[in-house]
């Protein structure tokens, strides 16, 4: 069995993130979310859904590589994490193909 | 001391400790991209049905107190870093501080159960739970322009949120959890992993709301509530 | 590669403990896969039974054994019990959990005890399923289709979606633990390269559990609370759209055919390359076949809706796209195919099984390409034609596969040979009774015979009858197994470590194996199906 000498007792993470970062990425979603509710204050018609899953996209993007290390983690989770993302995707964008079309008429 | 934690906490399949947490840290990765999956059903009936009766959902929407909803962000946010900081605790053999961080971290949890108990106490006072009581009135008393699909609007709310809230309820045990077991000293440097782990699946609950929020609370302009 | 076949009974993981709470609290994820086996196996008689029910009723025109409303609840249960509770974990559960860790060289899963979790989340699934059935029975179809089982079925679809539900879960876990295993748990010197195809079918299969199966679970928790609460997210009544369900249902249901599928290919691929003495053609293809399946899988779902009322737009690509995913299946054919040319073929039960799979799986496949095509699948749409297709595919393929992979390794789990003449004549039977029972229904079903129909026109019945009398072989060809299986637990031959000559890791333990496996992580340096430098010696088999 490879076992590690019991005398190299490695942390298993090996790196640890200053507090600032943290509370830098904390202030950025806190700033985000107020962000958020001030946008949906102005009339931007149909771009008031895209700002706001921009914002709500980026925040996720912040909570996903700092506070759960994805930035720090191997490829092999940064790629489960993107394959979630794509199924998700395939399910609402193909779902969409029959809702977005049901009105057009049909082929002659 | 270290050491005798993290030999006493390594499994007899995994090779070393190493290996142990990739592999533990992994599984939850991959736990979590169920959980994607398990909530983005309830994302695509939002999609369709939002894109199929937009203001069917503007008039239901208009409904939610944004300051609360925007509190609640803000409360899982706080959340959110106070966890990570904690996890930083183990990790750094601080467990004094660990444990009162991720107490922290349950009152954050608990308090925004609170907060969603009194907005869900105000829809279910005002008929907007789904069902044969379902009995909707706008905002600003207009008649509304599509009631039957505003009710499908609040069963998503109360099913996407209400789902939200019960992953929340298991959070809270989950950091539970990890409390007792650093108050007994099973977590050292060497030997987080439960910690790490338990944190992924906080913010992750933090994550749904982080979209859960303008999805549900922010769709027009015209907002009211209070 | 040690042969002699041992006379002393040495310590293995069946005797290594006994007493009941040594197997229900087991870890040692040989010991789960003989826990699944037992209630897969109870599962699949249960599911049987309501076959026999289904194809006696349909032995005359007028459909006299049941009332129709006793015969929709008839359909609906073997349905829900064959694709939920025996094909979904079948190969995965049984062979996957027993074997997948010795492919890799570990001494257990990632997670055994997730592993016993899953195994206790299926039992309570099945007993919640089948409390639902025995109490009143479910009517919905296994489809579950709105607004008939949220509002208007008066059964128990409460019942039964929650036991699915729960279901569900197992699968997932399942799924998870093999993917992180075969990431994380792999031996020196097994790259991806060198790992067997059993393991990247099972790998595949484990993606689609883990992203496919929460979508179901989401819809069928949604589906009990409309009911529940008279909500209206699928009601039109209520302003819900019916095929929303169908879009979230199939989005799950579609890739579950190759949750099903995948593992059975799998032992296919092990099999084929065995009793051909070669390696397998194209290895890397068809290793990426199963990850291209899996992925193709996810997009053509709604080819079960073509005729529901979805945008003639949206069939489009979906039937585009419903061709693309044949494309990998078919490569997978051809390489076995190309492994069997000029290979030194034996007749053993285990290939028997493969010949079957090959064939019937090719019929099942490309008359699943006829229903891609929507101006026939308009034409046959809830014919016979569809449930010959995929009984064709799921029991002509996948069962079929599962008594391959059973028969195959049979000596490894349980330490014993079973009688080979028995096997032969059984898997005889099996392939007769098959084809007898589903061939006609293709026909039926091109002539316009309505599928989950209780009675039928008269002219119809020549063909139901010889369908019928086909089940009964079939049925006696899955009889015998259980017989002589049991029988050789403690009459059969001492099983060698390796009694089929097989290149694999799980093949250089002992029959059957110790608890911990390996008593040294082995390291890996061979080629996946090094079979150029297995010795050619004869095999010697039980009698």
């Amino acid at each position: 069995m490879t076992r590690r000498a019991a005398d190299e007792h490695i942390a298993p993470e090996s790196h640890v993130i200053p507090i600032s970062l943290y509370v830098v990425i904390w202030a950025a979603l806190m700033v985000g979310t107020g962000l958020t509710v001030f946008a949906a204050s102005v009339d931007l018609g149909i771009f008031n859904i895209v700002v706001a899953l921009l914002i709500a996209t980026i925040k996720g993007t912040l909570v996903v590589l700092f506070f759960m290390h994805l930035r720090y983690s191997t490829k092999l989770t940064m790629v489960t994490v993107v394959a979630a993302i794509c199924f998700l995707l395939i399910m609402f964008s193909l779902s969409m193909t029959d809702y977005l079309t049901r009105g057009w008429s049909t082929l002659h | 001391m270290d050491l005798q934690v993290a030999e006493h906490a390594l499994q007899h399949h995994f090779a070393d400790m190493e290996q142990q947490q990739e592999t533990s840290t992994f599984g939850m990765w991959m736990f979590l991209l169920t959980e994607i999956m398990f909530f983005g059903g309830l994302f695509c009936a939002y999609l369709v049905y939002r894109s199929s009766y937009y203001e069917a959902f503007v008039e239901g929407s208009q409904k939610m107190n944004i300051w609360l909803g925007a509190t609640n962000t803000a409360v899982l946010i706080c959340s959110s870093l106070t966890m990570a900081l904690g996890v930083r605790a183990a990790q750094t053999g601080k467990k004094k501080l660990m444990v009162v961080l991720l107490l922290i971290t349950i009152l954050f949890g608990l308090g925004f159960l609170g907060i969603k108990g009194v907005e869900y106490h105000e829809h279910w006072e005002n008929h907007e739970f789904p069902g044969p009581n379902f009995h909707f009135q706008t905002i600003d008393k207009t008649p509304p322009v599509d009631p039957q699909h505003t009710e499908i609007y609040f069963s998503l709310y109360w099913a996407m949120t209400g789902l939200h809230a019960l992953h929340m309820i298991i959070g809270v045990g989950l950091v539970t959890w990890i409390i007792l077991g650093g108050l007994a000293g099973a977590y050292t440097p060497a030997y987080f992993t439960p910690v790490e782990v338990v944190g992924l699946y906080w913010h992750f609950v933090d994550l749904v709301w982080i979209y859960l929020f303008p999805l549900l609370y922010l769709i027009s302009k015209k907002h009211g509530g209070g | 590669m040690a042969t002699a076949v041992q006379t002393v009974e040495r310590e293995n993981y069946l005797n290594s403990n006994y007493g009941i709470k040594s197997w229900l609290l087991t870890t040692d994820h040989k010991r789960i896969a003989m826990l699944y086996l037992v209630s897969i196996t109870a599962m699949f008689w249960i599911g049987g039974f309501f076959a026999m029910l289904i194809r006696l009723n349909l032995l005359t025109p007028t459909g006299d054994l049941v009332t129709s409303d006793t015969y929709n609840k008839l359909f609906t249960m073997h349905g829900i019990i064959m694709v939920f509770f025996f094909l979904i974990p079948s190969v995965p559960a049984v062979i996957g959990n027993f074997c997948i860790p010795l492919m890799v060289g570990a001494k257990d899963l990632a997670f055994p005890r997730v592993n016993l979790l899953s195994w206790y989340i299926y039992l309570l699934g099945a007993i919640t399923a089948l409390t639902a059935m025995v109490t009143g029975g479910v009517d919905t179809g296994w489809t579950f289709y709105t607004p008939f089982s949220t509002t208007y079925s008066s059964t128990h679809v409460i019942g039964a979606a929650v036991g699915i539900f729960i279901t569900g879960f197992s699968s997932i876990l399942t799924g998870l633990n093999f993917i992180v295993t075969i990431h994380r748990m792999r031996a020196p010197g097994l790259t991806w390269r060198r790992l067997p195809l059993f393991c990247w079918s099972n790998y595949a299969a484990a993606l689609i559990m883990v992203l496919g199966t929460p979508v179901i679970a989401i819809t069928l928790l949604l589906v009990a609370f409309e009911r529940a609460f008279n909500i209206g997210v699928f009601n039109p009544q209520l302003g819900g759209d019916p095929l929303l369900f169908q879009h979230l249902f199939w989005f799950y249901s579609h890739p579950a055919v190759y949750i099903m599928i995948l593992p059975g290919m799998g032992v296919i691929s092990e099999i084929v390359t065995c009793f051909s003495r070669k390696r397998v053609f194209g290895y890397e293809f068809v290793a990426l076949a199963s990850i291209a399946i899996a992925v193709l899988g996810f997009l053509v779902w709604a080819h079960h809706m073509f005729v529901a009322g979805i945008s003639v737009y949206a069939a489009l690509v979906f039937s585009l796209l419903s061709y693309f995913v044949a494309i990998p299946s078919a490569v997978k054919v051809f390489n076995w195919t190309a492994t069997m040319y000029k290979g030194s073929i034996r007749y053993e039960t285990p290939m028997l099984y493969a010949f079957g799979f090959i064939g019937l799986f090719t019929i099942g496949g490309l008359t699943g390409i006829f229903l891609a095509s929507l101006g026939l699948d308009v034409h046959v749409h809830d014919t016979y034609f569809i449930v010959a297709h995929f009984h064709y595919v799921m029991v002509g393929g996948m069962v079929m596969a599962y008594m391959a992979g059973l028969h195959f390794w049979w000596p490894k789990m349980s330490g014993r040979m079973y009688p080979e003449a028995w096997a032969k004549l059984s898997a005889l039977l099996v392939f007769v009774g098959f084809n007898t029972t589903f061939f006609p229904q293709f026909i039926l079903g091109y002539m316009g015979a309505p599928r989950r129909y209780h009675a039928y026109p008269p002219e119809f019945q020549v063909l139901n009858v010889l369908s019928t009398a086909g089940a009964s072989i079939l049925a006696v060809g899955y009889v015998l197994p259980m017989i002589y299986f049991l029988w050789s637990l403690r009459y059969g031959e001492l099983a060698p470590p390796n009694p089929w000559n097989a290149v694999g890791l799980e093949w250089m333990t002992p029959s059957p194996p110790p608890t911990h496996n390996f008593d040294e992580t082995p390291i890996v340096t061979w080629e996946a199906y090094d079979y150029e430098h297995q010795p050619q010696e004869e095999v010697t088999v039980g009698h």
